[in-house]
């Protein structure tokens, strides 16, 4: 007996990160509520615990979770009828024409995939941007609230307002529970795309505190990606950000010295890169750029030819600026000229990209960027102006929130000095 | 150690609308996966890549034709050789072969006993 409750603890251990997107995008539709089809599924859990420990771990721990939280949830409508539910979800049927009911049945099978419609409503444009995580980390990847707001050091109160506010948006503001029309699929796309992206980014680079990489949210954000993949198969952009943040990913073992302190690209061992994971990254970078190549697969392209450049020096300079100017050419942004004013350097030089970024720094939408500075400061200092380089790196110091990051621009500073 | 061969199948249809960028990625994947089959203590004997299909010609009891021998969507495009431990870490290594338009077929090759080196 304590066998099978042992199993049954793994297999429930291991279900919710697995199923629970899945488990939930099948029972909001039933229950027609966020909240309401949540809290079904979270029963459908502790139901769980009591039957298998009974009667076994079924075959497929999925379909019976689903089962289990979509009766729960026709339950609750019949109980409640319509009294406290004004403003169900706007759920669309499936385009399927034999939709098997709403009484969901013991055949599995007919359970539909509704991960993407829960994705899309995450990540709906009329949310704010933070929303869109919070949402997408609490609801797809089922992580529970306080761990959210852990993951982006809000206060657990902060955290939990926002989810709330973005879920009341969703039902007042009748955002439909479903995936949008071929038509507006590309913006919606770009919308989902860059919410996993930026998850990635706060796990890359935690904005704040003194942890660089927070790996946890790495990984949630490379399974949603490969999700995405999964569910839209043949979507180029999906096939950029897995290949973009796998190439990125693949390094993070070498992005901080024994001491916990930043090592630039320059200085990574690249022995210690995670070649499978580079391999895997460059696989979908190629799927991505099949065709007019997306932001994410010129991305993925660039990040690619640094990862297998044999030795920094080695580097294929000219083609990552011609990547960038590629990569302009659909997303024309600051950050991005910025960025192509660093490969520049080692193109051509510093004082061509010195130049460049001088423009940059007094475009008011990188005011509060440190970056920017932190470039400026690093042309500066390979040019032999010490004095302005040092201005520059504490402009990015009075900018920097992460420990590391920080660190690293203060060594510089002190470096100069000598 | 045993030589494997690592046939790669792919969409032709696919390399045809390769971007310049593509293509350059998978350069980058193929000189990473000779990278990597070193590091997995395999050795790579050796590998080519082959022009498309409509360049095959075949021969079937002495008659010429145009073509492929087997007409397919995914067609032979390249090659690998290499020397594994056995099929698993083939298996390992063919896993990680760059054919992101199809597939790899890993055969082992026929041990004759007149090849010389074979490291037996």
């Amino acid at each position: 007996m304590t066998a099978t409750l042992g199993a049954v603890a793994e297999a429930l251990a291991d279900a919710p990160r697995r199923e629970w997107a899945f488990v939930l995008a099948a029972t909001v539709r039933v229950a027609g509520d966020l909240d309401v089809a949540e809290e079904c599924a979270q029963e459908a859990y502790v139901d769980a615990l009591q039957v298998w420990a009974r009667s076994g771990v079924p075959d497929r721990p999925g379909a019976w979770l689903t089962t289990a939280a979509r009766c729960r949830a026709v339950d609750r409508l019949r109980r409640e009828t319509t009294l406290q539910r004004k403003l169900p979800l706007l759920v669309e049927p499936v385009e399927a024409p034999s939709e098997p009911g709403e009484e969901p049945d013991d055949d599995t099978e007919a359970v539909p995939d509704d991960r993407l419609r829960l994705v899309f409503t995450c990540c709906h444009p009329a949310l704010e941007p933070a929303a869109r995580i919070a949402l997408t980390l609490r609801l797809v990847c089922g992580v529970a609230t306080p761990d959210v707001a852990r993951a982006f050091l809000v206060p657990e109160p902060t955290m939990a307002a926002r989810i709330t506010r973005a879920k009341k948006k969703i039902a007042q503001a009748r955002i439909p529970y479903r995936t949008p029309a071929a038509a507006e699929l590309p913006e919606r796309l770009d919308s989902v795309l860059s919410t996993v992206h930026l998850l990635f980014s706060a796990g890359h680079t935690a904005p704040t505190g003194e942890v660089l990489v927070r790996d946890d949210l790495c990984e949630r954000a490379l399974d949603l990606a490969r999700t995405l993949v999964r569910l839209l198969p043949g979507e180029r952009e999906v096939y950029g950000l897995l290949g973009l943040l796998l190439l990125m990913h693949a390094r993070r073992a070498t992005r901080l010295d024994a001491r916990g302190r930043l090592v630039l690209l320059e200085h990574q061992d690249r022995h210690r890169w995670d070649e499978r994971m580079i391999l895997e990254g460059l696989r979908h970078t190629v799927l991505g750029l099949q065709g007019r190549p997306g932001r994410f697969a010129l991305q993925a392209a660039i990040a690619g030819a640094h990862a297998t450049a044999p030795a920094f020096d080695l580097t294929d300079w000219p083609r990552i600026v011609h990547l960038y100017d590629l990569l302009l050419a659909v997303e024309p942004s600051p950050v991005v000229e910025l960025n192509r004013a660093a490969a520049v350097a080692f193109a051509d030089g510093p004082a061509p990209a010195l130049a460049v970024v001088e423009r940059l720094a007094d475009d008011p939408r990188l005011r509060a960027y440190p970056y920017v500075h932190a470039v400026r400061a690093d042309l500066l200092r390979r040019l032999d102006r010490p004095v302005e380089a040092a201005q520059s790196y504490r402009a990015a110091l009075d900018l920097t929130a992460n420990g590391a990051e920080r660190d690293f621009l203060q060594r510089r500073l002190d470096e100069l000095a000598h | 150690m045993s030589k494997y061969m690592i046939l790669i199948h792919e969409r032709e249809a696919d390399y045809a609308t390769m971007t310049p960028e593509g293509w350059q990625s998978l350069v980058d994947a193929h000189g990473a996966f000779t990278k990597a089959v070193a590091d997995l203590g395999g050795t790579l004997v050796g590998g080519e890549a082959l022009q498309p299909t409509t360049t095959a010609t075949s021969i079937r009891s002495g008659e010429v034709t145009d073509g492929p021998f087997v007409e397919s969507k995914e067609a032979l495009g390249g090659f690998y050789i290499v020397e594994a431990r056995d099929l698993d870490h083939a298996l390992e290594i063919g896993k990680l072969t760059p054919a992101p338009f199809g597939g790899v077929e890993v055969r082992p090759v026929l041990d004759s006993p007149a090849a010389s080196g074979s490291g037996r």
